[in-house]
């Protein structure tokens, strides 16, 4: 910048900063004059005013250019492209030196397992405060292979993790095009309205019910809220890594939701009890009283089990809503195992099973069975 | 001795906060206090105790907290001076929305929450803008783009201070709130300090124990809302 902003008649200022307005409405006062600058602005208020507000007027002016250096940071936030981040070993509860450490990179899909309590929210931590060895864990983190300088920790514009929980709550009361709306001007996006959009449609791609723009966030089903915050993570967030806890096997496509942050060059970590998720990974990440105890690839015959492990899923979610519509399951499941060794299918045989036995031909129905 | 100043909104989080953090302190040997500031009650005598941290309560009562709060630090101060703390830390639950317990020189904290709704970093004030550390509790109860949104405008607010977010209940967050506090400067004493902002001047005979509401009544720090067509109630600011 080579002249105060100050100094600028602040008609020039909101066409440059249109962001500006809300240092005004956040402060509870009213905008200026498009041909007075905001040193005459300051100087004309009145004491009373200033008082109300608790500003003192030179403080007044700080702020309004502290303001405008956000806006001009949000703009060109000139981060450096994160080709891969490390993190080096340290020690688990009882001192002991971690097994290893481990690299990641944009793209990556890591699972990480392990008892409750046994230091997931210990990683997580390590790697949003960019530990270098100032943790208990003794952890160093490093981006593209140097050590970060910790200044950065301060500035606090940037959050390395994003989390989606498990339990996805909204407190605003929006519409879930609102919703996304209200995050992308957070985030300074010019076309609002078209990112909306390309929220909405691909949460839809792996939602099993579609999501409605007009649908308010908090009437969402569990499976549309993370199908949303999903995409919204991918196509608004700017975090790199971003870690889910658990992602049900409801009501969402869970392949598709991770290839949707990989294909955004995310670097997605899933802390995970279920075998399904942490098989999907390309690796996981074991960890034991604090510390990591082994980093492990997925093996080809992994991802064969894989296979036969979703279709045992499918079928136990076809169950699970078979017994939410009221159905009894009568199905043998016994025999169709036994069958299905043989190389049948086994979720198609689990499925058609349920639903011949959901509408039972009523002439054969038992008595009593009202 | 580090005098830290913790305010922010009721039920924020603040002794969550304040409570996992010393447990960082507490295990590197130091040695730390509090002073809880409150209008009519508080049970935060309570909690600080059953976690082993000597804790002193002031109520208020009928004189506005903030100010009350000013005109007992120095006794604050050398009560933990005597007791030989590294640390002494003061809870102030700002209830206007305006003063801000704010020193000059002395680590201000503020703790808002994910909670309180989208809007309220704007509505917060000095409290919140003066400090040099705010602390966002409750990030566990909102989703990741309410979280964004809410740091975004607490940002826009207090642009200088250090954000971080930390979980009181299950204390994530807190060893590098530790970490922040373990960088104060030392607090050579309160005489002569000052705020960094002022406190209202809210003395009006209601103040002072009036309780009927009547024309007649009303004496001293009046201010009026302007309700006249085209006006929406609030002051007439100028310009
Ligand atoms: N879920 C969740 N609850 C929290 C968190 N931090 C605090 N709480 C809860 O919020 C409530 C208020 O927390 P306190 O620490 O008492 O808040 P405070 O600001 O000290 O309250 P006052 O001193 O009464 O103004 C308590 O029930 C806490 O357990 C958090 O990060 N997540
Ligand atoms: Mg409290
Ligand atoms: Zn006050
Ligand atoms: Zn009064």
């Amino acid at each position: 910048m080579t002249h105060d902003i100050a100094t600028l008649p602040a008609g020039d200022v909101f066409r440059t900063y249109p962001g500006i307005d809300d240092f005004f409405e956040s402060i509870g006062l009213p905008r200026p004059a498009e041909d007075i600058t905001m040193l005459e602005y300051a100087a004309f208020l009145d004491e009373e005013v200033l008082e109300d507000k608790g500003l003192m007027r030179s403080q007044l002016i700080r702020h309004f250019k502290d303001f405008v250096t956000g806006l001009q940071k949000m703009a060109d936030p000139g981060e450096t492209a994160i080709q891969s981040i490390t993190i080096t070993a340290g020690r688990d509860k009882s001192g002991q030196p971690e097994e290893t450490g481990f690299t990641l990179q944009p793209g990556d899909v890591v699972s990480v397992v392990g008892p409750t309590g046994s230091g997931k929210s210990r990683l997580l931590a390590d790697i949003e405060w960019m530990a270098q060895a100032d943790t208990q864990t003794g952890r160093s983190v490093l981006i593209n292979g140097e050590s970060v300088d910790t200044q950065w920790r301060y500035s606090s514009d940037q959050r390395f993790v994003a989390q989606l929980s498990q339990n996805m709550n909204f407190i605003v009361d929006l519409s879930a095009k609102e919703f996304i709306a209200m995050h992308a001007e957070a985030r300074g996006i010019k076309d609002v309205n078209a990112l909306v959009r390309r929220v909405i449609d691909t949460a839809n791609t792996i939602a099993g019910e579609p999501i409605l723009a007009e649908t308010g966030v908090t009437a969402l089903s569990g499976g549309q809220s993370r199908a949303l915050m999903i995409a919204d993570t991918a196509l608004v967030g700017h975090s790199p890594i971003v870690l889910i806890d658990e992602i049900e096997n409801a009501g969402i496509d869970r392949r598709k939701a991770l290839d949707l942050l990989v294909r955004k060059l995310k670097v997605v970590l899933v802390a995970t009890h279920d075998p399904v998720l942490a098989l999907m990974a390309d690796r996981r990440i074991v960890l034991k009283n604090g510390g990591i105890r082994k980093v492990l690839e997925t093996t080809p015959e992994e991802k064969e089990n894989l296979r036969v492990l979703q279709r045992l899923d499918g079928a136990v979610v076809s169950i699970r809503n078979a017994i939410r519509d009221a159905k009894t399951i009568q199905t043998p499941f016994r025999e169709i195992l036994r069958d299905s060794c043989g190389g049948a299918p086994l979720e198609q045989a689990i499925v058609k099973q349920l639903s011949s036995s959901r509408n039972p031909d009523p002439g054969k129905r038992r008595k009593g069975n009202t | 001795m580090k005098l830290i100043t913790v305010s922010g909104p009721p039920s924020s989080g603040k002794t969550s906060v304040v409570i996992r953090a010393l447990e960082h302190l507490k295990a590197q040997g130091q040695r730390a206090g509090v002073v809880k500031f409150d209008c009519v009650s508080t049970l935060d005598e309570t909690r600080y105790k059953a976690s082993g941290i000597p804790v002193k309560v002031g109520l208020s009562g009928h004189i506005c907290p903030d100010h009350f709060f000013v005109s007992n630090l120095f006794q604050c101060y050398q009560w933990g001076r005597g007791q030989g703390f590294d640390f002494l830390f003061t809870e102030t639950a700002g209830l206007c929305n305006r003063c801000a317990p704010h020193i000059r020189n002395i680590l201000a904290v503020c703790v808002i929450d994910n909670l309180s709704g989208m809007n309220t970093p704007w509505k917060i004030g000095p409290m919140l803008r003066l400090a040099d550390l705010v602390v966002i509790a409750k990030s566990d109860l909102v989703s990741q783009a309410e979280k964004e949104v809410f740091l975004f405008r607490t940002k826009q607010v207090n642009p200088r201070g250090v954000i971080i977010h930390v979980n009181g209940l299950t204390g994530q967050g807190s060893a590098e709130l530790a970490s922040l506090f373990f960088k104060a400067k030392e607090t050579a004493g309160v005489e002569e300090t000052k705020l960094r902002s002022s406190m209202p001047a809210a003395v009006c005979s209601y103040c002072l124990g009036q309780t009927t509401i009547s024309d007649q009544f009303q004496m001293g720090n009046i201010k009026r809302m302007d309700l006249s067509e085209g006006n929406e109630g609030v002051q007439g600011e100028g310009l």
